[in-house]
């Protein structure tokens, strides 16, 4: 599949995707979208590129092994969970900054847990698929 | 509108027993996803359909006051779907691996019998 | 009282420390324990004592109390199980002397000590059976204790089969009785008999509780386990399978008397079961010639006749019975440790070869003796007193005197025979050659039966020891009304002293009349294959057959056939279900209406699922499939899910994507099956998808509950900050789930990457 018009597409196409990807992700408490999709949308961004100009410039791109990413957000939606029992609230309490923080709206554990969540669907999802390309 | 809906389950169902049925790992693989998308579309025909209302607050209000979808099977679904595909995809690796290493994929002749 | 239970209980987890050298030390003192418990009894008795009733309660460690209940029954068989518990204890320590496992068997005994005393004691119903299973329990390690014989293991096995499946039904009989009575204590279901009597599931649990009793007690056709038992040491035969453990169903049978006996049907299922059982038992005793086979069918009689007199049910017939337990548990226990000291010395119990063995341990011939003048009924012993009391019921029973007295007359006739050949044969006659060097052995083995039989005797001619109030206690607690009259040797000129006589005469004329041979012996077994044994046997071996037929066809290794086996099943169920209480009634005014739109998905839908089954094209099949999942996708955008929507899209975008890039190293479609396993597939497959539709549609006509959508919808801004409900669920109020879920996908990742990376050794590889 190295057709020129997929490969340059695929360069423009790659920042806008990640982007509209976090957009989802944080539009998701107001709007349709979420970690589970931001993650799948992100997923497919760098597999769309890793089609277009093979998997060795994918994995240069990424720089870090995918895998990488769902320890990362584990903790991540984990620690966000924590957070309340510190201030002696039952695990998993949703919690909110007062004030509303510009371009993202109000701040709160759930917007963590939802990070943790969208990181862990791209590790997984990347990790899978970039095994099977790389497999014999 | 529902009737149909039903009959799309039913048809997903028979299909996807039908091909867990036969001996080819890749028509099982198969049959388990379109097993799995009857069951959600089943859960979401449960739920009752609602035509162009989301569960969604407007921005002016606290609550919804409409009538609205309902969110429980919406959210079900969502993690199924998430969670079927952590399954596929770990099925249809298990089958490549599989017939890697029996050059086959008749489940009959990976039947390893006890005698 | 709790401590006398308890005590044997904390003596068998004592036993299980290994003592090494200390090891003849306990042996030979364990006794002190039951005689401990045998004297706290009968300075309880002798003090007067009985009708004690009391709670045990240990709610402080335990939210449970013990019902315990002392009255004349009770004490009846305390005094037997600890008085003759002793005796066992002291007379095995000598009979096992060098065994290497002498101390498990006494710690087996004494948690047999603590069931029974506890069965015994027992008011509240499940105690009471919670105690008859840990007998059959401790019966079945002390059969089974030489546990290298196959025969031994086998025979322990047939006893724990035989009365373990006793104790399920005796559990469903009292179980039914309590909900019944609606009191599980036996004190407090007297008073309602009426009521239970007239209950339409009375007669159920009569014969639930008459069939438990009838396992345990070795009633026809149940007996056959008891004489397999005689594979366990002497002294435990001696100790459960005479004395004590074997009544427990006859204790069962007496202590429910004052609840559900006294009716017809009680009486005369009881006289059948122990008539037949009686005569049939002691026919085949006199057929035996091995001693211990003797013993157990005599002793299969005997209760037999218990179980024979408590169906009569009449006051003079209870009495007969308490007399009948006491006299046969003396007598029998004597007889077997004798059996057990003959075989111990000359390594024989075949009545045809010894002889004369009074000439070498005359005190043991003594204890022979006088035990089978006890069981001849010869006056003046216990044994007289017994037979004339029974022989007294049977005459005035109202409706069959003669037939049910000669009944009883011919069994004792056969008992004295049977008696006299354990008891009296192997010293008669002059001593064999063989056995010139044969000694007495030492003196805490043949004491215990010596005693026994001397207490058979001196309960004769004393009777007023235990006249009252120990048999008038009996009957105050079988029969309900206290007893005046006396227990005497001699009653003048009548009916029952000539049938005693009859009895003794007939019996000692026919013990030296019969040939003893091993020819007899001989002759019957031509007809084991009629016995009840043979056909418990077979039937199950005809389980094992069965199992083993059903377990080829259900579970031949092939995992579409489970499935099919359970799509089958569960469909037939469903339709069954949906056939019989459903009535489909389809509103059309709540559904929603068809466009256009829609009809073209569905359309889509229903074409790239027959083309995801039916295409031969690997490819063709995958693509179909993502054209399911895009179909999907669009009902969901239709109907108000866009969250799912977008989920839907892009994890079907994702799953396609993988497909192919495994496809190809995939191997094609080839038809394998045959066209007629398709039609049957395909019949199972159409039939349960037209039962999960008709299942939707059915339940579309129910209006769901939305009081959780409605809390949700209420508060996920409030509570949560969030509009979006679906997510507001997924990452707050679920959260705990979707942290579970997404530790799931990891897990599913790392399991794709180990099974691309792994590599198999050449030497793992399976052929």
């Amino acid at each position: 599949m190295n057709t020129i018009i997929l490969q340059i597409a695929s360069r423009y196409t790659l920042p806008l995707l990640l982007l509209f990807s976090v957009f989802i992700l944080l539009r998701g408490h107001y709007l349709p979208g979420g970690g589970f999709v931001g993650g799948l949308v992100a997923s497919i961004a760098l597999v769309l590129h890793a089609f277009a100009n093979g998997i060795k410039k994918t994995r240069e791109l990424v720089k870090i092994h995918p895998g990488f990413l769902m320890p990362v957000g584990l903790s991540t939606s984990l620690l966000s969970g924590l957070f309340p029992m510190i201030l002696g609230k039952p695990f998993l309490t949703g919690m909110w900054y007062p004030h509303s923080v510009p371009v993202i709206g109000s701040l709160g554990t759930a917007l963590f847990f939802d990070i943790g969540v969208y990181l862990v669907v791209v590790g997984a999802t990347l990790t899978i698929i970039f095994s099977i390309i790389e497999a014999p | 509108m529902e009737i149909l809906i039903a009959i799309c389950i039913g048809l997903l169902y028979a299909a996807g027993i039908f091909l867990i049925l036969r001996r080819s790992l890749v028509r099982l693989i198969l049959g388990l996803i379109l097993l799995g998308n009857g069951a959600n579309l089943l859960i979401f025909l449960l739920g009752r359909i609602t035509k162009g209302k989301p569960p969604i607050i407007p921005d002016s209000a606290q609550t919804i006051a409409d009538v609205y979808a309902d969110p429980i099977p919406q959210a079900l679904i969502l993690t199924a779907i998430v969670i079927s595909f952590g399954l596929q995809a770990f099925a249809i690796i298990l089958v490549k691996r599989a017939y890697r290493e029996v050059n086959t994929d008749d489940l009959d002749q990976m039947n390893t019998h006890e005698q | 009282m709790l401590l006398a239970v308890l005590l044997p209980f904390l003596l068998a987890i004592f036993l299980v420390i290994p003592f090494r050298k200390y090891e003849s030390l306990v042996a030979r003192t364990v006794w002190i324990v039951p005689a401990g418990i045998f004297s706290f009894f009968l300075q309880t008795y002798l003090s007067g004592n009985t009708g004690i009733t009391g709670k045990a309660s240990l709610s402080q460690i335990i939210p449970y109390s013990l019902q315990w209940n002392l009255d004349g029954l009770s004490l009846l068989f305390v005094l037997m199980i600890s008085g003759i518990g002793t005796l066992i204890f002291i007379y095995a320590a000598a009979y096992m002397k060098g065994h290497p496992y002498r101390i498990r068997l006494m710690g087996f005994l004494s948690l047999f000590m603590g069931a029974m005393l506890g069965l015994v004691l027992s008011d509240h119903v499940m105690n009471l059976f919670l105690f008859w299973e840990l007998t059959s329990i401790s019966s079945f390690f002390l059969i089974g204790f030489n546990n290298e014989e196959k025969a031994s293991r086998q025979s322990a096995l047939k006893a724990l089969i035989v009365t373990g499946g006793g104790g399920l039904i005796l559990f469903g009989g009292l179980m039914l009785l309590g909900q019944i009575a609606s009191t599980y204590s036996i004190n407090e279901m007297i008073a309602l008999r009426g009521n239970i009597v007239a209950d339409p599931f009375y007669p159920v649990i009569m014969v639930l509780i008459i069939l438990g009793a009838a396992t345990k007690s070795a009633q026809f056709p149940f007996h056959f386990w008891l004489p397999g038992a005689m594979k366990a040491p002497t002294p435990v035969s001696a100790y459960l399978h005479s004395a004590t453990m074997v009544k427990a169903g006859v204790y069962l049978l007496a202590r429910f008397t004052p609840v559900i006996g006294g009716t017809e049907l009680w009486q005369y299922t009881l006289i059948a079961l122990g008539g037949i059982t009686m005569l049939y038992a002691a026919f085949h005793a006199l057929l035996r010639t091995d001693l211990k086979g003797i013993l157990a069918y005599s002793t299969i009689s005997a209760l037999g006749m218990m179980v024979f007199l408590i169906g009569i049910g009449t006051e003079a017939s209870l009495l007969a019975v308490g007399m009948f337990i006491l006299v046969h548990a003396l007598y029998k226990a004597a007889l077997f440790l004798i059996t057990g000291i003959i075989d111990h010395e000359t390594g024989s119990r075949d009545i045809t070869k010894l002889r004369g063995l009074r000439k070498v341990m005359w005190p043991v011939a003594l204890a022979g003796v006088l035990a089978a003048i006890s069981n001849a009924g010869i006056p003046p012993s216990l044994g007289f007193m017994g037979k004339d009391l029974i022989y007294e019921s049977t005459l005035h029973h109202i409706f069959q005197p003669i037939w049910l007295t000669s009944a009883v007359v011919i069994t004792n006739i056969m008992l004295l025979i049977a008696g006299f050949n354990a008891g009296w044969r192997p010293f008669s006659g002059n001593l064999p050659s063989a056995f010139s060097k044969v000694h007495l052995p030492e003196k805490s083995m043949w004491v215990p039966p010596l005693l026994l039989a001397v207490l058979g005797l001196g309960f004769g001619i004393i009777p007023s020891v235990i006249e009252s109030p120990l048999m008038q206690d009996i009957v105050m607690s079988l029969h309900g009304v206290s007893w005046a009259g006396h227990l005497a040797l001699w009653h003048g000129f009548n009916t029952v002293l000539l049938l005693s006589g009859i009895t003794i005469v007939t019996g000692i004329a026919l013990y030296f009349a019969l040939p003893q041979s091993s020819k007899i012996a001989a002759k019957i077994t031509g007809l084991t294959a009629l016995s009840p044994e043979n056909i418990w046997t077979k039937i199950a071996l005809g389980f094992n057959f069965l199992a083993i037929k059903i377990t080829a066809v259900l579970q031949n290794g092939f995992l579409r056939l489970y499935i099919l086996i359970i799509l089958a099943f569960v469909g037939s169920l469903l339709a069954y279900k949906l056939a019989n209480q459903i009535y489909f009634t389809i509103d059309y005014s709540y559904l929603s209406p068809v466009t256009v739109y829609e009809a073209i998905i569905v359309g889509i839908l229903i074409v790239s699922i027959l083309f995801t089954v039916f295409s031969t094209s690997r490819l063709v099949a995958v693509a179909s499939m993502g054209v399911v999942g895009m179909a999907i996708c669009m009902i969901f955008v239709f109907y108000s899910a866009p969250d799912l929507a977008m989920t839907q899209f892009t994890i079907d975008t994702l799953t396609v994507v993988l497909f192919v890039l495994v496809l190809y190293r995939l191997p094609k479609f080839i038809k394998l099956t045959f066209a007629i396993r398709h039609i049957r597939d395909a019949v199972v497959s159409i039939g349960f998808g037209t039962l999960i539709a008709l299942l939707a549609m059915e339940v579309l006509d129910n209006q769901p509950d939305r009081t959780v959508s409605k809390f949700y919808g209420d508060n996920s801004y409030v509570l949560a900050k969030g509009k979006n409900i679906v997510n507001v669920i997924i990452v707050d109020f679920r959260g705990a789930d979707t942290l579970v879920e997404i530790i799931v996908l990891s897990i599913a990742a790392i399991g794709v990457f180990s099974l691309l990376k792994l590599r198999i050794r050449q030497s793992q590889k399976i052929e």
